[in-house]
């Protein structure tokens, strides 16, 4: 019989708060004085993905550009350096005079292509997109108000399912997480599309996951042991979900770093944000909901009592 | 007994997985390049003939084709080389002419046996296919401009009817504002016009002018206009994305007034949109009795009639169109015109009782035509035609007003199609491109391969890792996280999902989530034995007592994968959807798989020591 060795997870407790306290600050400054670098999608525009056989320079293609017309383009390599990315000003509408003269336009893609193409350089277009700027919009709020459902939701399930305490520790938790997060890609400049708020919220699910495994323990130790100070409940809980939580960990995060590496262009920031999510999420499910649980004064009637009242509601 | 699952339960599980496989089986046949051609009208019969023809034209430019398919609607026929579609596509075009349309598909090679389980393979997404996505808003906004013109229209002729006098009538933004001598004539006219239109409500503001009156259009019939603003445009959009030759094409209704368009494989953006930007058009004609006139057919392409050459009147008139049923149950379609249209057709039936009346459906088209370029090469341009067919021809039986029925429609069906056509005939609310995307066939293949090497590297490493700290253990856990992976794919290709990059990404984070619900279990296992339970027991209370935590874990997980399906639009819900499926699937096997695999080969004997 081994004795199962417990960590005083809550020793560093108010250090470990200064370090989030620091953490969420430096985030909020950036996202107020950097702002976020936003990807297509929310801000609108046209970006134009071309392939060359050979290294292009971005100087050269811009003055290309610029040449054929173009208002100030934004010239990027996108991953290799035969890979370029190009925002542009211009608009692909659709020409209602064009289409009732029966004209043939050339589309903007194939107008890129042949001012790109004047040296005699191979070119593959890659891909064109066009976000027009009443759908940036739209999904900028969307995508706000999605993470504040969700955050509600959560809220919601873990004040049914454990007690009110454990609810606005798991959120606390996670709203620390999507602010660090956020302010990851504010002081990285990365840019910020759909993808990543995918991943965000893929973040608050994962977080959550851990969240909860930790609080199941919690709960599961105050109805069982018969110690009444909480931070030793806590920690004998942390402890015992030690090995799962790290585990977990390492396993999500050796499948995000194959996508980091291997994803390609398209989802790096999707995983980078992930990967990043992902290790605030583990370090927050310890030292920022249990401490919450400290602080809010989590005790054994906390728990006992909500559990009688569901049975009562659950009467017809 | 402990740690015994009953036989059934066994054999239950043992299906489900038989089940996975059947199900996920298809997708590990990669489809043929093929190339299917079809008739310009639905008219047209493609049988063995054209089919020759087509093998004849391939022969001929050393194009290597099997299993060419012609079922008198269209032909499939594929390729054995992916590289010569194109130039496939290009000699068909060019030996069969601008009847055909000629589109690059994909055939499944799927076996018969799999399919007769009704398994097909998932679906690929844009990003990983190529192809163009549009996003079109209906400008609704316009339709209610239209609208209230022809309200507008309809209210003069009801004042000067009843011998109402006006100041002034007018639209101003979305109301209809009327100025009056008096409080009489004011609410003689606002008597007059509602009688004539149930569509306007009148807006009494305590602070307006007693001799001003105000109408809007009520919110029935706004939400009506806007409804069919919308259906309208996805029917003629429908009927023009035929004409682009896509193999499968995408169009359907995104929200409140946008339609999403999607045609996998097309690379000419400008092409599609000038097809997509066009509208069809109707004219009202009467047959004429001599043989002046002209000549169309119908749209089935079966007889012909001759019509006069002057129309009555055209879409612009045209306000609605429906079909229902007349008084004896019989279809019928119920035509609505404005007060300008309803006054010509009075006066042109008037005397033309008894006569034949004809409707024509004008579309703008274009067809592929051989020409040569600038060198000298033949090429095949779009050359733009006018398509004119006649959907309806039926007898005048009294004096026609604003609002008419053509009856003696054999079917539901027809009087459907009719009042179908008439709509999109008439004019329909302008649409803009809010959002388009167009991705590169190479840059498609180009993802998958990306997303199949990251899943590959990502569930290796994962295996790996479980292998060296579960040892025994570990092998159930990898070999439940494989089968997650079958059953997953399975429910994709089942559910007809669509599988996309963020899709994919979807599944490499399942692949790592998944074996969360086992490192729970086997820690709580571990612990179970330190606590010196023995082996058998430990199993026991380890699924036992993991059990609540992993629900409560999932479910969460799962309820922030459906807000986000809920916000998401195309990619993003593609990875929604493989998160929650994955969710599902992955309980089941990390949880009612592994215990069947520990149960039969722990269960019920004597054990001193597990390796976990």
């Amino acid at each position: 019989m081994k004795e199962l060795k417990i960590y005083n997870f809550m020793g560093p407790s108010r250090a470990m708060m200064v370090v989030s306290a620091v953490l969420l600050l430096l985030s909020s400054v950036s996202l107020s004085t950097r702002g976020i670098h936003l990807g297509l999608d929310f801000s609108g525009g046209t970006q134009i993905e071309v392939g060359y056989q050979q290294p292009a320079a971005v100087e050269t293609v811009r003055a290309q550009l610029v040449d054929a017309g173009f208002d100030g383009p934004t010239v990027v390599h996108f991953g290799a350096e035969t890979e370029v990315l190009l925002r542009l000003k211009e608009i692909p509408v659709v020409d209602q005079a064009a289409v009732q003269s029966e004209e043939q336009q050339p589309d903007i893609g194939q107008r890129v292509v042949a001012a790109l193409s004047a040296g005699g350089e191979q070119i593959e277009l890659r891909r064109v997109d066009y976000v027009g700027p009443q759908i940036g919009e739209e999904l900028r709020e969307e995508g706000g108000l999605g993470m504040l459902v969700a955050l509600a939701v959560v809220m919601l399930y873990v004040a049914v399912r454990f007690q009110f305490k454990f609810a606005l520790g798991a959120v606390l938790a996670l709203a620390h997480d999507v602010i660090l997060t956020l302010g990851f890609f504010s002081v990285t400049q990365m840019e910020f599309d759909l993808t990543v708020l995918a991943a965000i919220l893929a973040v608050i699910g994962y977080s959550l996951n851990d969240t909860i495994i930790v609080f199941d323990r919690v709960r599961e130790n105050f109805r069982k042991l018969r110690k009444t100070q909480a931070v030793d409940v806590i920690n004998e809980s942390l402890s015992q979900t030690l090995w799962r939580t790290l585990n977990t960990s390492v396993t999500t995060l050796l499948v995000l770093l194959a996508l980091y590496i291997f994803g390609g262009e398209l989802i790096h920031n999707f995983a980078a944000a992930l990967l990043f999510g992902v290790l605030v999420g583990t370090y927050s499910s310890i030292y920022v909901a249990a401490n919450l649980l400290l602080l809010l004064k989590v005790s054994r009637e906390d728990l006992l009592q909500p559990v009688e009242g569901e049975l009562v509601d659950d009467l017809p | 007994m402990p740690n015994k699952y009953p036989l059934w339960k066994n054999l239950m599980i043992l299906l489900a997985i038989t089940l996975g496989f059947i199900y996920a089986a298809p997708n590990l046949y990669p489809p043929d390049p093929a190339i299917q051609l079809s008739g310009q009208s639905g008219a047209m019969v493609i049988d063995e003939d054209v089919l020759r023809q087509v093998e004849r034209s391939l022969d001929e430019a050393n194009i290597e084709h099997f299993e060419g398919v012609a079922d008198g609607e269209a032909i499939l026929i594929r390729l054995r080389d992916k590289e010569q579609q194109l130039s496939a596509k290009e000699v068909i075009q060019q030996s069969l002419g601008g009847a055909y349309i000629v589109a690059l598909n994909l055939a499944p090679t799927t076996p018969d046996w799999l399919r007769s389980f009704g398994a097909s393979p998932m679906k690929l997404g844009l990003d990983l296919s190529g192809g163009v996505h549009f996003l079109l808003e209906v400008d609704l906004d316009a339709a209610l401009a239209t609208r209230l013109e022809s309200e507008l229209e309809d209210a003069k002729v009801a004042l000067r009817e009843a011998r109402v006098r006006y100041r002034s009538l007018e639209i101003v933004g979305p109301e209809l504002v009327g100025q009056f001598r008096n409080e009489e004539e004011r609410a003689a006219a606002e008597k007059a016009i509602r009688a004539q239109s149930q569509a306007l409500t009148t807006v009494t503001n305590p602070s307006q002018n007693p001799l001003t009156l105000v109408l809007v259009v009520n919110d029935i019939t706004l939400k009506d206009l806007q409804e069919n603003a919308l259906k309208q445009n996805l029917t003629s959009l429908r009927n023009r994305v035929n004409e682009l030759g896509v193999s499968e094409p995408l169009v359907s209704r995104q929200g409140k007034n946008r339609i999403v368009v999607e045609l996998p494989g097309v690379q000419d953006t400008a092409e599609a949109k000038r097809i997509i930007g066009k509208t069809a058009n109707l004219e009202f004609r009467l047959e004429s009795d001599s043989a002046l006139g002209e000549r169309f057919k119908f749209r089935d392409g079966t007889t012909s009639a001759v019509l006069q050459n002057t129309p009555i009147i055209t879409g612009e008139n045209v306000t609605d169109a429906r079909s229902s049923f007349d008084e004896n149950s019989r279809p019928q379609v119920n035509i609505t015109l404005d007060a300008g249209g309803g006054w010509q057709m009075g006066h042109a039936t008037r005397d033309n009782i008894g006569k034949r009346l004809g409707v024509l459906f004008i579309e703008y088209k274009t067809r592929l035509e051989k020409g040569l370029d600038e060198e000298g090469e033949p090429v095949m341009v779009p050359v733009p035609f006018v398509e004119k067919n006649i959907i309806s021809l039926a007898t005048v039986q009294a004096q026609l007003g604003k609002s008419f029925r053509i009856t003696g429609l054999d079917s539901q069906r027809e009087s459907s199609e009719l009042a179908l056509l008439l709509r999109a005939g008439a004019l329909a609310a302008p649409m803009y491109i809010v959002e388009e995307r167009t991705i590169g066939p190479s840059l498609g293949a180009e993802n998958i391969q990306l997303g199949v090497r990251s899943v590959t590297i990502g569930m290796g490493m994962v295996l790996l890792f479980m292998l060296v700290v579960y040892r025994v253990f570990g092998i159930y856990a990898n070999i439940a996280l494989s089968l997650n992976l079958v059953i997953l794919v399975a429910f994709m290709s089942l559910l007809g999902a669509t599988l996309t990059l963020p899709g994919i990404a979807g599944i490499v984070l399942t692949v790592g989530m998944a074996v969360d619900a086992n490192v729970l279990i086997f820690s709580r296992i571990r612990e179970e034995l330190n606590a010196g339970l023995k082996p058998q027991a430990a199993i026991s209370a380890g699924y036992d007592r993991a059990f609540v935590s992993i629900i409560d874990a999932n479910l969460t997980t799962l309820i922030v994968a459906m807000i986000l399906y809920l916000i998401g639009s195309g990619p993003v819900q593609g990875f929604a959807v493989t998160l929650s499926l994955g969710i599902i699937t992955s309980m089941f096997t990390s949880i009612v798989v592994t215990r069947a695999m520990v149960n039969v080969i722990y269960g019920g004997r004597k054990i001193d020591r597990l390796s976990i």
